[in-house]
């Protein structure tokens, strides 16, 4: 029971996806939209992102100087495994989690919203596309707003740490530097972006899959929204296990 | 004109419109009537193509919507206006931009004509005043008054009306019939209301339809309605105190 089910909203997210991922109707409708979303789901994210990473970058110095500190271990391995924690999988895979929450019970109670008070049905009704005009402006602003917030996240992380080693004293500026530094690999950084692009979409196709196909009220909508969330996390945390495989080997 | 033939609708296998047959005219204000759960909602949905019947056909002038291809539906779409129960104002949008909305997506016209002809519009339902304010700012008549500017922006040839007067006090939804009916004859325009509301009935029922229980019980008009014979609609009718004494007083 559990499987079919399962099969048959896999089969009802392809059809939607088919119709988002369609040739706007009007191309300046569509800029406008992508415009607003970029506001809306991407920069109104900033001041999160930044206030998160820059205290799980501290965090993480702190319990690198705790926990691998030795005798026989160089200074500089508290900054070179803060940078690899930040950069392989915090600020692309742990941020978009958090965003997950964010973003994606923003996208599902938006358009759970409109099919319940038939804004949606308005819309097929004008001969509106609407799950192309209502989610592919969505996916196309947060999938392209995604690295930059990766690169923020990454940013904010490393001042984080940076800032507890000049307040408590725990490491130096040089030796954060160093094991920054320390055998870097650019690499890394495009991981990060390129499973924030799948992470991005994820959260955006998966919410509003869950927002157009609400049927009921206000309460179907708040659980769409929590099922949404689930299901993102669900995704995102499995895809990162591909994602990781695929591109570190 | 629209026309309905033979159709059919089920839902889990209950049967919520039996063989409904009727045409509506254009330039006439056709109300569908009855009690709730009678199917009129359904029925209206089945018209604009919300719902596929299971028998039956739907033509819109001579073309029957399910054998429609892509564009010619899209096509049909815009010659739709459509004001829903809860007016379905984008809340995302001021007035005017509600009423731009349309005009944004399929007309060729520049900015400045868009806005012009959204201004015309929401002048004609007598909001003007109110294009800058958003949808929640509105009273529900207000709300009603910028879905019907927003739904002739188009200058459709077919305008539905879900429960129009619904959760409006008696003198808003006067205004809100007599709006359609003047909208009606002045467009020359084919329109469907679904009401319970006697006061529109009597009011602007140029053409009455009655449903029960998924049957089409009576078709006649508001001159011939109070005088029927059918017990189901007589049920129907008198079921309000006032109406009755009404009917009583005109006996007399």
């Amino acid at each position: 029971m559990i499987l079919a089910n399962s099969i048959k909203s896999f089969g009802s997210y392809l059809i939607l996806m088919r119709r988002v991922l369609s040739r706007p109707q009007r191309w300046s409708v569509f800029f406008r939209q992508t415009l607003h979303e970029v506001y809306q789901l991407g920069m109104s994210s900033i001041p999160i992102v930044l206030l998160i990473s820059f205290f799980i970058g501290a965090v993480i110095c702190i319990q690198m100087k705790l926990n691998v500190e030795s005798p026989w271990m160089p200074k500089f391995v508290v900054g070179y495994a803060t940078r690899e924690i930040l950069l392989l999988e915090f600020s692309s895979s742990i941020m978009c989690l958090i965003l997950s929450g964010k973003v994606g019970s923003n996208i599902t109670s938006e358009i759970g919203t409109m099919r319940v008070t038939q804004q949606i049905d308005a819309l097929e009704i004008m001969g509106v596309n609407s799950a192309n005009f209502l989610i592919l402006p969505k996916i196309t602003a947060l999938v392209s707003m995604m690295p930059i917030l990766v690169t923020f996240s990454i940013t904010a992380g490393i001042a984080g740490a940076y800032a507890i080693g000049e307040f408590t004293g725990i490491i130096t500026a040089e030796d954060l530097t160093t094991g920054l530094q320390h055998e870097f690999r650019q690499w890394y950084i495009w991981c990060s972006i390129i499973k924030s692009f799948a992470f991005a979409f994820i959260i955006t196709s998966v919410a509003s899959f869950y927002g157009y196909r609400v049927t009921g009220g206000s309460i179907e909508v708040g659980q769409a929204s929590t099922n949404a969330v689930v299901s993102c996390s669900v995704l995102i945390l499995f895809s990162d296990i591909v994602l990781t495989q695929l591109l570190m080997q | 004109m629209i026309e309905v033939i033979s159709v059919c609708k089920e839902f889990n296998g209950q049967q919520v419109l039996k063989d409904i047959t009727a045409t509506f005219q254009n330039g006439k204000a056709n109300l569908i009537i009855g009690q709730s759960g009678a199917g009129k909602t359904v029925l209206l949905k089945c018209i604009v193509g919300l719902f596929t019947p299971e028998e039956g056909k739907v033509l819109y002038d001579g073309r029957d919507i399910s054998a429609m291809g892509k564009k010619e539906t899209l096509k049909l779409r815009q010659e739709i206006g459509m004001l829903f129960q809860n007016s379905a104002l984008f809340d995302s949008m001021s007035v005017l931009e509600n009423v731009m909305f349309p005009l944004d997506m399929f007309s060729a016209m520049s900015y400045n004509e868009r806005r012009e002809r959204a201004r015309f519009c929401l002048d004609r339902v007598g909001l003007i005043e109110a294009q800058y304010k958003n949808p929640d700012e509105l009273s529900g008549g207000m709300q009603k008054r910028a879905a019907i500017a927003r739904a002739i922006a188009l200058e459709p040839k077919y305008l539905f009306c879900d429960e129009p007067n619904s959760g409006l006090d008696p003198q808003t939804s006067l205004k809100i019939d007599e709006l359609i009916h003047d909208i009606t004859k002045d467009f020359d325009i084919t329109t469907i209301v679904n009401t319970h509301d006697m006061n529109s009935v009597m009011g602007i029922g140029d053409h009455v339809l009655f449903l029960s229980g998924g049957r089409l019980e009576w078709e006649g008009n508001k001159e011939n309605i109070l005088s029927s014979n059918n017990e189901t609609l007589n049920n129907f009718l008198f079921s309000s105190d006032l109406v009755k004494k009404v009917k009583e007083m005109g006996a007399k």
